[in-house]
């Protein structure tokens, strides 16, 4: 046997063992969930549903933070009153909005930040029928939220005030999953 | 000299951080830009296929295009959808998703361990996984146990005329302009999407939902 030959039946072997030793691995990682760790404790860092609730209505810093770490079924106790005189100090004429909420009502419904989704209806944050049955990716939830905080009970209040006419998204989204628009 | 001139572009960046804050973007000193565990928005809607319903969860918002590609999601920040089927904003199912290594996990719809500000991942109730999506290549979908799962940078498909509504809060503009200026036109986010079968997701006719993040102690 050459030199030569007895190098290439080496280096067959080689590659033969590493190429063995990558279906062992491939094997034993049938399940691959099984054999990563995914152990510890996990605590609560940022909370969100409503667009812009915590931005708008909770005051800057600590504040802030304390929102993001708190659960919704303390929000209710904790923000409705703040978010009233938030409220009230962003539109001192309020009354009644669009949806005919009182100050408190309105403030009650957002202080709890959930977002209420409907698995019979179209999933919307407002179309013009169904009220906060969703948030789908076009929904123009701005435009929603500065109308019930500045239209007054018809809606015509303040009318450079209820619209930002930025009425959709930069890029088109698309119809099959994930939705989403490629980034830019 | 030098020193001025820095300290000047500091406190530039930071009063344009405080005038870029948005839907829930960048919102607290304690989850700022570019933090994993900074939620910008959440989506819930009907997906294309309407037995199901979709979750997004976008985080990391106002990434510029230059600043996407570097962009990752952490392995210490679970990313946790909450879900109420029964009205009293306390959840009854939860949807984790957690990245390990170039592929980002979830788990449920399942009953979490415990409700509230703390979890541990409920491994026995995997319910599939994706390889995360590169910055400039095409989206990586998979489909497993009846639900689709995605992971990636994505558009922001948010859109307000911040700028103008700061400017009316400071008093220094009296209401929006015609036309108004996005904001987030041509930043980006770190999206995670998932679609699952209303039917997994309990009998109510409503659901409450929520997002969280939540840190590795």
């Amino acid at each position: 046997m050459s030199k030569t030959n007895k190098f290439k039946i080496i280096t067959i072997a080689l590659v033969a063992a590493v190429v063995s030793v990558n279906c062992d691995n491939n094997d034993s990682n049938g399940d691959a969930t099984v054999s990563l760790d995914f152990s510890g404790t996990f605590v609560q860092q940022d909370q969100m549903a409503r667009p812009a609730i915590n931005t708008v209505f909770v005051a800057s810093g600590q504040p802030k933070d304390d929102f993001n770490a708190a659960i919704p079924s303390a929000m209710g106790a904790k923000y409705q009153s703040i978010f009233q005189s938030r409220l009230l100090a962003l539109n001192s004429g309020y009354t009644t909005n669009a949806l005919g909420q009182t100050a408190a009502q309105l403030t009650g419904l957002l202080a709890t930040d959930v977002l209420g989704v409907s698995k019979t209806a179209p999933t919307t944050f407002f179309d013009g029928t169904n009220v906060l049955t969703g948030r789908a990716l076009a929904d123009d939830v701005i435009d929603v939220e500065l109308l019930l905080i500045f239209g007054g009970p018809t809606g015509g209040s303040n009318p450079t005030l209820t619209k930002d006419n930025v009425n959709s998204n930069d890029k088109a989204f698309g119809t099959s999953f994930p939705y989403l628009a490629s980034a830019w | 000299m030098k020193k001025t001139k820095m300290i000047l572009g500091l406190s530039l960046v930071a009063i344009s951080g405080l005038i870029l804050v948005a839907a829930d973007h960048i919102d607290a000193p304690a989850t700022m830009s570019g933090d994993a565990g900074d939620i910008t928005d959440v989506y819930a809607f009907q997906g294309q296929n309407t037995s199901n319903l979709v979750f997004a969860v976008n985080t990391q918002g106002l990434l510029s295009p230059n600043a996407t590609g570097a962009a990752t999601f952490k392995e210490n920040v679970m990313v946790e959808i909450n879900i109420d089927n029964n009205g009293d904003n306390i959840e009854d199912l939860v949807i984790q998703a957690i990245k390990r290594d170039d592929k980002m996990y979830f788990f449920g719809p399942v009953a979490p361990g415990t409700t509230g500000t703390t979890s541990t991942i409920k491994t026995s109730a995997a319910s599939g996984n994706v390889t995360i999506s590169q910055y400039g290549a095409t989206a990586l979908t998979a489909e497993q146990n009846g639900m689709k799962f995605f992971a990636g940078p994505r558009d922001d498909p948010f859109f307000f005329d911040l700028g103008q509504f700061k400017a009316i809060l400071g008093g220094t503009a009296t209401g929006f302009k015609n036309p108004g200026t996005d904001t987030f036109a041509g930043t980006n986010v770190m999206s995670i999407v998932v679609e699952v079968p209303k039917t997994m997701l309990g009998s109510s006719s409503t659901i409450n939902v929520w997002a969280e993040t939540k840190k590795k102690q």
